[in-house]
């Protein structure tokens, strides 16, 4: 058995607002190994960004309430000081964004951005400009060197996105968080940065925390998976096992919401309703007001997760044997 | 059936100049010669990358802009040659829906006047309007008490439903759809494509579904156009292109797409190179040339013929796929 | 939450902005002095000899008398008709023309936007004060078309901002939808893209207003604007420097009074501008 690079241990997360506190996040766990991308998908408003975020201590706003432990090689990152998380951003933990075109400094070329983070690791200046366009042929920018004089608003999103990437790994970290990193991106360039985050995983044996709403990157890249409603993991595992086999009815019903076929196939599943917001917790599952199956149990209650198999985990009352089990019905 | 829209070699360049003193011109070929129909009660879907010009094509459709060369022909009606009797019968039976929820309606309208605003100002009496805002309100689904909200009250998939709604008001024949869950989250899109498709079938509409989601085309389309900057490179039933796409590009973009099943992530694909480029400085030949791996010299000299490769499949490439 | 939900919670934001309240009630004050000045003012502002000349601030003159023996505080009470007079025909011109030019650039955009960007432009080229004064010579003196001289020197600063927010909204899909339905342009002008600029507006307005007071003061001041026996502040600076050595309360009050309702304004729009803007950005 690898060890833990990242885990997650009962992480929630409270904003204080006017009357009270906004759930954002409730009792998280999750654990990331290394070379192996773990996805965090969910609906907007899920939680899933502020989760990410909070890993690097980039939570805005002096009112959030953090519990939990944010483990990291075995340390809790929630005890460092700002400047020992200085120390771990980028040089441990990567992150890239949706945006590319925010986290780049529009005066500078693009070589002159990332040979500026190999300085860091105290590089010679010609020395670290090699090595920018050794990462940018890594990460297939065409005409690397040509490119590495190009300003950020010369490139093409995919490319942007790509500098991104070879900054982040001109410090080999050891974790990278990929929030949203192709939402912006047409398909072709999408499935090109995929594979340049896959390769990633298998030569530099890094881990991938990705945020994503697209399911079709999940079942494209993805290793394990941790769905996310309300602020809480409904259910995490295996992304085949959570794929073929979902025991959460949130999870159950997404899959069935998927455009996976032709409308002479029939009509998707809807799930009727709407997230809750939720304030001051009380007790019962989030997901039951829409839930089909729900009991009074469900309401009053709150589940517990359940561990359904070594790796699969479901938070829910019915799982993993009341729920009927058709995945062509409803 | 009847044609609803008959594109025939239409084209919508734009000049641009340099800058003030520059009177040098560049033009963009936007959309070039691009030519297929739309049968009544059809849903075409519209695919392709930025830049592909599917949007430029929606906008001359919606007389949003004038088209440079070609003709359209929208049910009867002569685009090129629209008087403002015929513009006026047009943007009745043309509806359109965009992607961004929030900016789909008029922020300081309530949702009744939004909707009721596209039938006074086609002459329909202010009591009948409101009447019938009701009524579509109660097609999408929607209840009553949302017609005196604004907007920002109201969460991304009601903003869509209204304006859908909006888009019925005037009892259209067709409806374009730019991009109309590409913000939505997964529960909702069902919800809205489950809603699209429920009234065009009842009404026997005509939808031209522009998207670069290719998991919502092939669920929501019977026929598929595939445009690249500016070419149509294939347009074809939805089974047959996306089964057995004939265009390099089509086939590129279709293994590009992500498959919502992880077992099929090992499938056998060829991922394009490059980006989708640009439109300002094309030579001459086939737009798809520097990124095809079966280019030859041909390719770069020519401008591909449109091919007739099966039933009402039609490609325009040298090498079409076997 | 419903509309009037969201006129609560503005209320409440500008209840708690300090900035807003306080200009609020500075501008209060000056238009219940200007309503009741007949009621406040001792004299007549052109009363002459109502005591002895240059008389010291004092109990019975508490602003003290000018050199024809005229009350300076009935004056100054008398002069805040001016001033907020100046303030409303000011505001409202700059708007009209402001407003329009800027919907019509950034509506039609080419070759109308590029004329009419152009004399904006030209506007800002001019040192503001000397067209002012060119414009007032050819109008004649006086203070309406002083006003009018100013507001014609200073629309531009409307219709730069109206005429970016109009690009940016012409191109936002309820626009288009509109255009697609067969809106007219003056009603996707006026009725979709105006209401939308408007938040904006209010608080450009109440910017740009106290700039408004001082280049009319300035006017008078030079002896274009308002003439005698007006109470007018400028004016009333103007011939109190004559006297400054020897009866400063001449130049001290007008100047106080004119210091005061600016600051009003200046404190209301920063006030405006914080209550208004996240509101904004929030949709």
């Amino acid at each position: 058995m690898k060890e833990t690079l990242l885990s997650l241990e009962h992480l929630s997360i409270d904003y204080k607002i006017k009357g009270g506190y906004l759930s954002a996040v409730h009792d998280v766990s999750m654990d990331l190994y290394p070379g192996e991308i773990f996805a965090v998908v969910g609906e907007s408003g899920c939680g899933k960004s502020t989760v990410a975020h909070s890993i690097m201590r980039l939570l805005s706003g002096g009112n959030a309430k953090i519990e939990g432990k944010i483990l990291f090689e075995g340390w809790d990152l929630r005890n460092y000081t700002e400047k020992e998380m200085e120390a771990v951003r980028g040089r441990e933990i990567g992150m890239i964004f949706q945006n590319p075109l925010d986290s780049l400094n529009p005066v500078y070329t693009v070589g002159n951005q990332v040979s500026e983070a190999i300085m860091l690791d105290r590089v010679e200046k010609q020395e670290a400009m090699k090595r920018a366009i050794a990462l940018f042929q890594d990460v297939k920018m065409p005409d690397a060197g040509e490119r590495a004089n190009s300003f950020p608003h010369e490139l093409s999103g995919g490319m942007r996105q790509r500098v991104m990437i070879a900054m982040m790994l001109s410090r080999d970290p050891r974790l990278l968080i990929a929030d949203e990193p192709t939402t912006a991106l047409d398909v072709t360039i999408e499935a090109q940065i995929l594979e340049i985050i896959k390769e990633l995983k298998q030569t530099h044996n890094t881990a991938i925390l990705m945020i994503t709403h697209n399911f079709g990157l999940v079942a494209e890249a993805a290793d394990k998976i941790a769905v996310m409603y309300a602020g809480e993991v409904v259910e995490s595992g295996d992304v085949f096992e959570i794929f073929e086999r979902p025991m959460h009815p949130y999870t159950k019903l997404l899959m069935q919401a998927l455009p996976r076929k032709t409308k002479k196939e029939g009509r998707l599943q809807t799930i009727d309703g709407s997230v809750p917001r939720i304030l001051d917790k009380k007790p019962g599952c989030r997901f039951a007001n829409r839930c089909p199956y729900a009991t009074e149990t469900c309401r009053t209650q709150t589940p517990a997760v359940a561990q359904i198999s070594e790796t699969h985990r479901c938070r829910c009352f019915l799982a993993p044997d009341e729920i009927p089990s058709d995945r062509k019905g409803a | 059936m009847a044609k609803m829209v008959e594109l025939d070699q239409m084209e919508k360049h734009f000049r641009i100049s340099k800058g003030m003193f520059d009177t040098s011109r560049q033009v963009v070929r936007a959309v070039d010669r691009v030519s297929f129909s739309i049968e009544e009660g059809e849903v075409v879907g519209l695919v392709g990358e930025s830049g592909s010009g599917k949007t430029t094509l929606a906008r001359v459709l919606l007389s949003l802009t004038k088209m440079t060369g070609g003709k359209a022909m929208i049910d009867g009606v002569d685009l090129s040659k629209a008087t403002k009797k015929d513009l006026k019968k047009l943007h009745q039976e043309i509806a359109v829906v965009f992607q961004d929820p929030a900016s789909n309606l008029n922020p300081r309208q309530t949702v009744e006047s939004s909707i009721m605003r596209p039938m006074v100002i086609h002459g329909v009496p202010r009591s009948e309007a409101r009447r019938k805002a009701k009524e579509v309100l109660d097609m999408v689904k929607m209840d009553q008490r949302y017609l005196d909200s604004y907007p920002h009250q109201l969460s991304g998939g009601q903003l869509q439903r209204i304006a859908i709604a909006r888009a019925l008001a005037l009892s259209p024949k067709i409806m374009i759809l730019d991009e109309p869950t590409s913000a939505l989250d997964v529960s909702v899109q069902a919800q809205i494509l489950n809603l699209l498709l429920d009234l065009q079938e009842k009404m026997h509409l005509t939808y031209l579904v522009i998207t670069h989601d290719l998991n919502v085309i092939r669920y929501i389309s019977d026929k598929i156009a595939v445009m690249y900057l500016g070419k149509l490179v294939e347009f074809g039933p939805t089974e047959e292109v996306t089964e057995h796409p004939k265009h390099p590009y089509t086939k590129g973009l279709m293994d590009a797409a992500p498959i919502l099943d992880p077992r099929l992530r090992g499938r056998a694909k060829e991922l394009m190179k490059g980006d989708p480029g640009s439109l300002i400085n094309l030579g001459t030949g086939c737009r798809f040339y520097s990124r095809c791996k079966y280019a030859t010299a041909e390719c770069e000299k020519e401008d591909p013929k449109i091919l007739n490769v099966g039933f009402g499949h039609q490609v325009s490439c040298v090498h079409p796929l076997q | 939450m419903n509309e009037r939900g969201k006129a609560k919670e503005t209320l409440q934001a500008c209840l708690k902005n300090g900035e807003f309240m306080v200009g609020l009630l500075i501008l209060a004050s000056v238009f219940l002095v200007a309503i009741f000045s007949e009621q406040i003012a001792h004299y007549g502002y052109t009363e002459q000899l109502v005591g002895p000349k240059f008389q010291p601030p004092s109990a019975e003159f508490w602003f003290g008398t000018d050199e024809l023996g005229r009350d300076v505080f009935s004056r100054v009470v008398a002069g805040t008709r001016i001033t907020l007079w100046v303030a409303f025909i000011g505001a409202t011109l700059e708007l009209v023309l402001g407003v329009t030019v800027g919907l019509i650039c950034g509506y039609f955009g080419n070759w109308v936007d590029r004329v009419f960007s152009f004399l904006t432009d030209l506007t800002w080229c001019i040192p503001g004060t000397i067209l002012a004064l060119a414009v007032v010579t050819l109008l004649g003196k006086g203070l309406t078309n002083s006003v009018i001289a100013i507001s014609l020197v200073s629309w531009a600063s409307y219709a730069r901002p109206v005429r970016a927010k109009t690009m940016s909204l012409k191109n936002m899909a309820f626009v288009e939808t509109g255009t697609a339905f067969g809106e007219t342009a003056f009603s996707l002008m006026f009725r979709y893209i105006l209401p939308n600029v408007v938040p904006s507006l209010i608080v450009m307005v109440s910017m740009s207003l106290p700039a408004t007071i001082l280049s009319t003061t300035t006017l008078s001041f030079l002896g274009l604007g308002s003439q005698a026996p007006s109470p007018d502040w400028g004016l009333a600076l103007s011939k109190g420097i004559e006297y400054i050595i020897r009866a400063p309360w001449l130049s001290i009050f007008p100047g106080v009074a004119l210091v005061y309702t600016v600051l009003g304004f200046n404190l209301l729009g920063e006030g405006l501008r914080d209550i208004l803007d996240p509101h904004m950005k929030a949709q």
